[in-house]
């Protein structure tokens, strides 16, 4: 099935504009928004700023921060990785390989995501200890990391293993949601195609239905731990 | 069982909550926490700036949004076809749900999960995809809570099983699923996370809401906590997510002013632990996303109030911000409003959606205080929905004969309901007593002097609730 379908629009739309009491409008004049406040939030702050901002709204999130700089990567994540014979999933990224990370990786028991492989990946994910991305964006007012998903960067990495750990480079911190938003914006009235899932995590999976009692790892992971390399 | 909760008149109900004091109590202390919550990180946050212009900002949105529908959800599923997508526009519950009965039907499917969904709710999709032979595994911690529990019904649109307490939720655990642990919060998350893990890897269809569907790209943004609609997005082969028809927003950059109101406003967070974006890309060839996508956008009653007076009840985005402030819910609790749609919001929406013949009593449950309207991150005036709505009420509209009788009995609300009467004419002068008592402010809040300079405190109320009504008892009308 390549081609989408579309049922019972006109019908539904022209009650809808005859309601408000119009034709049908096929383009749409948009005012200047009036109201902006997101573009003040941090507005004018240096990389090392946000990076305070983000490691105060990590301590809401029960996520952890370790910083480390691009020649310390491995020890940081080795450092995380405190249970050694677990295995662990990561996307088929070529960052693992550019910053120096398959020594390590060849220690460990390692699932690299393989198209080809299929259901197999699940499989591995499942019972993988860590999962371990790149954040491609890294909103500072929320301790939030960005993942755009494909069949290469996998959803199921980030969210079937009990760890999750994200390596942010630091150059990748933004003020805020806004920063990203307006990337995508920009991105999709330019023609780009928006990726199928793009996902913003911000710790760890939690829940707090019941008796408004936090529990922090339901689904996804039970513990996040973000690594933040400072010269990237 | 849709949008309709229980059979017993109105006025038995609001009875019932009131004399329950054990779920007034873990209604009131959960107001309390979300309150305190929401305060923190709107008024309360610096960093923020002025919480006032970012609601301005959301208002100014949905206005727009709701002006063009027609032309947005054009463009919304443009951009869903395009991808591969499949778009069903749905005036009724029973179309939504007959579309949905056919995918799950060519599919052969027979378990499906489910992200929390008000709308699905709304339509009773549930029993439509039991009667299609389907087995249907509510996956949202509450939500699954409430399916054990004997299909219990939500009472809070963000919390659905608000009113019940662990010790129920422990005991509802062991009798239907042979749970053997203690009633901690942790132990009782870790045992859903365990039986649901190969439900989520076996099911063939997943089935979630919308937030707020991007029309740009043909996006469904889903704001979550627990990870369950990621699971249920990722694992199925077919996705089909079904939306209000106004959970819309024109752009990214219009979705993140409403995600930030979305997150702080219902669960005091700045960002909830998922917001996922997802648009179909059933040619992607990948391993763990949905291969079919299905969009199922619904009217269900919506239009009626697009072009009325009511068309700013459209704007809302399911806070629940108005319920958590609300006097009336505080005292009366969730299920009274026999509606799966509570509190301020519910009593505009239940109307609109469902009729006055069987909710034209709803707009009574309040003191219009007018604290629904000034906590509202959109700034829907919902107090004077309310207004407006008695008036409608009060002159016939949408009742037949036969049931004026029931009419007359709603407007003498003291012969309805003596302990909502007394209730609401006692908060009314000071809505905020039943928040002020000292035993009653959360910790780390601060003194009665710093809740009442916050603009999430219910305001006065602009005409004594007792005066209001002698004065338009008397008239048979309701212009305040």
């Amino acid at each position: 099935m390549t081609e989408g379908t579309i049922h019972h629009r006109d019908t539904f739309l022209n009650n809808i504009a005859e309601k408000l009491g119009r034709e049908r409008k096929l383009s749409v004049d948009r005012p200047l928004r009036q109201n902006q406040p997101q573009w003040a939030v941090y507005e004018g702050y240096t990389q090392d700023d946000l990076l305070a901002v983000f490691k105060k709204a990590c301590e809401a999130i029960h996520t952890d921060v370790r910083e480390t700089d691009a020649a310390s990567l491995t020890q940081a994540i080795e450092d995380v990785i405190t249970e050694k014979d677990g295995s662990i999933v990561i996307p088929k990224d070529p960052r693992f390989s550019s910053f120096g990370l398959e020594g390590m990786l060849a220690r460990h028991n390692v699932h690299v995501w393989d198209v080809s492989l299929g259901q197999e990946n699940i499989k591995r994910a499942e019972k993988a200890i860590y999962g371990i991305t790149f954040s491609e964006k890294t909103l500072a007012e929320s301790g939030t990391v960005v993942q755009y998903n494909d069949k290469d960067m996998a959803r199921s990495i980030s969210l079937l293993p009990e760890n999750y750990i994200a390596i942010i480079p630091k150059s990748s911190l933004v003020p805020r949601m806004s920063q990203l938003t307006r990337d995508i914006h920009e991105r999709v009235k330019a023609g780009e195609k928006v990726p199928t899932c793009v996902n913003l995590i911000s710790g760890p999976s939690n829940s707090a239905d019941i008796e408004m009692n936090l529990v922090v790892g339901v689904h996804g992971p039970v513990k996040a731990e973000y690594i933040v390399v400072t010269d990237l | 069982m849709g949008m309709k909760i229980g059979n017993h008149p109105f006025f038995d109900r609001v009875d019932e909550g009131i004399n329950n004091s054990f779920m007034r109590h873990a209604v009131s202390s959960a107001q309390d926490r979300l309150r305190g919550k929401k305060l923190n990180v709107t008024v309360n946050d610096q960093d923020l700036g002025d919480w006032e212009e970012w609601r301005s900002a959301g208002e100014e949105i949905r206005r727009h949004t709701l002006e063009n529908l027609d032309f947005y959800l054009g463009q919304l599923s443009d951009a869903v076809a395009e991808r591969g997508g499949h778009v069903f526009f749905a005036e009724t519950a029973e179309e939504a749900n007959k579309y949905i009965q056919e995918v799950v039907g060519r599919k052969k499917a027979k378990n499906v999960v489910k992200a929390k969904s008000m709308v699905t709710e709304e339509i009773g999709l549930n029993e439509a995809l039991e009667e299609a032979g389907c087995h249907v595994h509510e996956t949202d911690l509450a939500e699954y809570i409430l399916q054990i529990d004997d299909h219990d019904r939500p009472s809070h649109i963000v919390v659905p099983s608000l009113h019940k307490n662990k010790e129920q939720i422990r005991d509802a655990f062991r009798d239907k699923l042979g749970y053997e642990k203690t009633d901690k919060p942790e132990e009782l998350a870790g045992f859903a996370r365990e039986q649901l893990r190969q439900v989520f890897l076996d099911a063939e269809v997943g089935i979630t809401g919308c937030n707020f569907a991007v029309a740009e790209s043909g996006s469904v943004a889903l704001v979550t906590n627990e990870g369950n609609a990621n699971m249920v997005t990722t694992f199925p082969e077919t996705q089909i997510s079904v939306m209000g028809m106004e959970r819309i927003v024109p752009t990214w950059e219009d979705l993140d002013v409403l995600v930030n109101l979305l997150c702080r406003s219902s669960v005091g967070q700045k960002m909830t632990s998922y917001i996922t974006a997802l648009t179909p890309g059933v040619k992607e060839d990948s391993v763990d996303g949905p291969k079919d996508f299905h969009l199922v956008i619904v009217d269900g009653g919506r239009s009626n109030a697009l072009g009325t007076e009511f068309q700013s009840a459209l704007h809302c985005i399911r806070c629940g911000a108005c319920v958590n402030v609300c006097p009336i819910y505080r005292h009366i609790g969730g299920h009274a409003y026999g509606s799966i749609y509570q509190g301020p919001i519910g009593a505009v929406l239940s109307p609109i959606l469902g009729g006055y013949e069987e909710y034209g009593e709803l707009p009574y449950a309040s003191s219009l205080c007018a604290a629904c309207t000034e906590t509202c991150p959109v700034k829907i005036p919902l107090h004077e929905h309310l207004i407006k709505h008695r008036q409608n009420y009060v002159a016939g509209q949408g009742r037949s004969k036969a049931s004026e009788r029931i009419a007359m009995k709603a407007f003498g609300i003291g012969a309805g309901s003596p302990s909502l009467f007394q209730m609401a004419a006692k908060s009314a002068p000071f809505v905020t007593k039943p928040f002020v008592k000292d035993d009653k402010i959360p910790k780390g809040l601060g003194p009665l002097k710093q809740w009442t300079e916050t603009r999430d405190f219910p305001a006065p109320s602009k005409s004594n609730f007792r005066k209001w009504f002698e004065g338009h008892t008397k008239k048979g009308e309701a212009n305040d």
